[in-house]
């Protein structure tokens, strides 16, 4: 059954390789970038949660003396 | 030995240099609590119920008397309860409590609009109530994860636009420049999600609460497991990761341990996860080359799921002393571990000689499990003891409590995780062994399923230990927010966002060439982006199944079903059948040694929805057709151990008391014909006469059986359907044509 179903498809055997070349491409590119990127910004970046906003302590302090 | 916590954490950068005459103040606003609140709260009754359900179920597997006898509480009626509550119940309201609380915070703003917000919470508990209403009375599609009917559906797609609007406008409205990882995860999910569930809902509505799926056999299943894959990757991953990435540098009060590998993590997981939905169809009547790329791309997505729990727990490096002491921790750890767990079984799982082992079993339960206990679960449970002393500004009540609910629900992993491998295993190799004269080892299925009962029971007592260490946590956290007062309106303050034109900042300016960078800082482009990297890989899958005709091989004799065989193939989905039954029998000579000739994509053209099942708790049907006289279904609905002694599976008394429903038979004839399904002109106004026919014949044969039935009564209907079964392609060309010929000819008259 399944050779009949490739075989109803024209050039099927292009759709895996045309998904490789997508991927990679753009793996690579995304490989390129994070290892080029500034890594002040980096820095910025993975920061950001830790400094909300809030007007109180909570978030930069570690939360170790509740009670049992 | 204490060791004093050194945040590893400097502050952010400074703010922009600003051109002369702009005057920049800071701003006090107010976040909203009260919605992260009322979320968190709905996580964790939805989690207690959808638990408590899942417990119930699980001893109705080892214990039939457990179905209660009601036509509601039955197996295949309460599993997608199950599925459904603890999926888009307990998960999707902790995604929410975690997305309202972090992207306030990471945006430093208050939520767009509190009646958005505040329509999001209470439309999504009523989508909640309607599958909680309508599965129990036999209302589903029966697509899993997606079993809820039409007018629901609608429902879902609103609500789901509310959620993105708020969010879209919480981002427009953002105090930070930068998109924080964790709000790409979110506009990844959101976008995902809405795709997927609007794809896959594509049905013809037949009255209120009935449709048929606008797909058919081999398409509807390859749509349902893209859909199905993806909601796994969308809903349960792909948010929990955003909740990760913000809540886990929260509770360790350090940065994440690479925001370059996060980039990687984040777009490599949105572009292959979309890829990967074929590999729960292999050995299936899927066309080979898209079984062959869900694997490829299933052993891909290795690398970036280990690629965000290495990021994970390495952020917790130099901070594993403070695991030790805190419960928050300890989650996050056994979280993030369950899921680089199941981010490793899924690729294994995929690989063709694995499954055909391990599908249809048992095993896939476990994996499931892994993910749902380990990682959504103890994610959330993290996620709610980190948030509440926040919310309501005070301390846990108990750590104590807290690290016992830690280790019963590890416990309950385990006990429920390991006797379901091992029932998986038995159950895969015993459905395989073949004797030294070569004949099936294990002819009677039931044998391999009585063999597992006892893990069964194991099972149920894993979820016993899990349910009761969650209780334990509303114990916690009911006294905690009784202790203080909930902050509804959390004061913060912010720079506002300088205009880009009045910045002298290269990096703001965009003038350094990193085009990331500059999609960080815009979410249209990338919700775009985003957009498009889901939609090549769903295009590239689906394309050629659906553009393609003679994709799907058509064979001669296979015939639209019959009205009364119509009408039972909805009985049988009501009643959730495919809950525990396949119609799909493999091409391994183990499975055609059982159950018949393997299955053809060919067969299912008219099956709207298709009915391949993913679970054999109970054997193969796809070949039950004419396998028994129709006594022995009768008998065997009544009472399955009257037929197969020691069967798990529950009697269906109702069916033998209840009427068939007549009433919407011309109107799903009309729409099935919208299909190009081809019944006769005018088949609809003589169709439900036509299913009298065919029932009064069964009940004349059932007489000759020595069984009395009414011939309007469900079982029939049932019986109908179930007698057809694969038979089609046993029919020979000549026979078919004659056949086909006098049923239009009857039809016509």
């Amino acid at each position: 059954m399944d050779k009949n179903v490739l075989r109803a498809i024209a050039g099927v055997e292009i759709y895996p390789i045309i998904s490789f070349v997508i991927f990679f491409l753009f793996f690579l590119g995304l490989l390129a970038y994070v290892f080029v990127v500034n890594r002040q910004h980096v820095h910025s970046m993975k920061n950001l949660p830790l400094f909300g906003g809030e007007d109180e302590t909570s978030s930069t302090t570690f939360n170790s003396n509740l009670p049992c | 030995m204490e060791v004093e916590q050194k945040p590893l954490t400097t502050a952010p950068a400074a703010p922009p240099q600003v051109v002369p005459g702009f005057v920049k103040t800071v701003d006090t606003f107010f976040y909203d609590n009260k919605i992260v609140r009322d979320f968190g709260m709905a996580t964790v009754f939805w989690g207690v119920a959808g638990m408590l359900i899942g417990v119930i179920i699980a001893f109705q597997l080892a214990r039939p008397e457990v179905n209660m006898g009601t036509p509601y509480t039955t197996f295949g009626r309460v599993r997608p309860l199950h599925t459904n509550a603890v999926i888009f119940a307990f998960v999707g309201n902790g995604i929410f409590m975690g997305v309202y609380y972090s992207l306030q915070r990471l945006c430093k703003t208050r939520m767009y609009s509190d009646v958005l917000s505040k329509i999001h919470f209470w439309g999504w508990q009523l989508v909640i109530l309607s599958a909680l209403v309508s599965l129990p009375l036999g209302l589903t599609t029966s697509k899993e994860y997606a079993e809820l009917e039409w007018p629901i559906d609608i429902l879902i797609t609103v609500i789901w636009v509310v959620f993105g609007w708020n969010m879209f406008g919480t981002i427009a409205r953002r105090r930070e420049r930068h998109l924080y990882v964790a709000i790409w995860f979110y506009i990844a999910t959101l976008l995902t999600v809405a795709v997927l569930h609007i794809v896959n809902s594509m049905e013809v509505p037949v009255s209120f609460m009935k449709s048929y799926s606008a797909y058919a056999g081999v398409q509807d299943a390859l749509v349902q497991w893209w859909y199905g894959h993806n909601a796994v990757a969308f809903f349960l991953t792909t948010p929990y990761l955003g909740l990760m990435y913000y809540f886990l540098p929260k509770a360790a009060n350090r940065p994440v341990y690479s925001y370059r590998l996060s980039i990687i993590h984040f777009w490599s997981l949105i572009f292959i996860y979309i890829w990967a939905g074929p590999h729960h169809l292999l050995y299936t009547a899927l066309p080979d080359w898209a079984q062959s790329l869900g694997v490829v791309f299933s052993i891909m997505l290795i690398a970036p799921s280990w690629g965000g729990m290495i990021n994970g727990l390495l952020t917790l490096r130099g901070t594993w002393d403070k695991v030790r002491e805190e419960p928050v921790l300890k989650f996050m750890v056994v979280a993030i571990t369950a899921y680089g767990m199941a981010t490793f079984e899924g690729p294994m799982l995929s690989l063709k000689n694995v499954n055909a082992i391990a599908h249809f079993t048992d095993w896939i339960v476990a994996h499931v499990h892994v993910g749902a206990l380990g990682w959504n679960g103890f994610l959330t449970f993290a996620v709610l003891y980190w948030l509440w002393p926040r919310l309501y500004k005070t301390e846990l009540y108990s750590k104590k409590l807290a690290n016992t609910h830690f280790w019963l629900g590890t416990l309950g992993i385990l006990f429920y995780a390991l006797p379901m491998y091992w029932a998986g295993f038995t159950q895969g190799l015993m459905w395989k062994q073949f004797n030294n004269e070569g004949l099936l080892q294990y002819p009677n299925f039931l044998e391999t399923v009585l063999q597992i009962v006892p893990m069964y029971y194991l099972r149920g007592i894993g979820g016993v230990l899990y349910l009761s260490g969650v209780l334990l946590m509303v114990f916690n956290l009911v006294k905690t927010a009784k202790s203080g007062q909930l902050l509804s309106n959390e004061k913060a303050q912010a720079a506002p966002l300088t205009p880009l034109y009045l910045t002298n900042n290269a990096a703001d300016q965009h003038t350094d060439g990193y085009w990331h960078r500059w999609i960080e800082r815009r979410p249209t482009q990338m919700a775009i982006w985003a957009t498009v990297a889901i939609a090549i890989g769903g295009a590239i899958e689906m394309i050629p199944t659906f553009l393609v005709k003679s994709n799907v091989p058509t064979i001669a004799s296979v015939k639209p079903y019959t009205a009364l065989e119509l009408e039972g193939r909805d009985i049988y989905i009501r009643e959730g059948c495919s809950n525990c039954h396949t119609q799909m029998v493999r091409p391994f000579r183990s499975e055609t040694e059982r159950y018949g000739e393997y299955s053809k994509a060919g067969e299912f053209v008219y099956d709207r929805p298709f009915l391949w099942g993913s679970k054999r708790t109970g054997p193969d049907l796809h070949r039950v057709g004419q396998k028994y006289p129709h006594s022995w279904h009768y008998n065997h609905m009544m009472d399955p151990t009257s037929m197969s002694p020691g069967s798990i599976m529950p009697p269906y008394p109702w069916l033998l008391e209840d009427d068939i429903d007549y009433s919407h038979t011309a109107d799903k004839i009309r729409v099935l014909r919208k299909f190009d399904t081809p019944y006769p002109a005018g088949f609809e106004d003589v169709a439900v006469a036509d299913a009298r026919k065919q029932a009064d014949g069964i009940a004349r044969e059932l007489k000759k059986e020595e069984i009395e039935v009414k011939s309007d009564k469900e079982i029939v209907a049932l019986i109908a359907y179930l007698q057809r079964l694969g038979t089609d392609i046993k029919v020979n060309p000549q026979q078919a044509a004659a056949s086909a010929q006098s049923n239009a000819a009857e039809i016509s008259h």
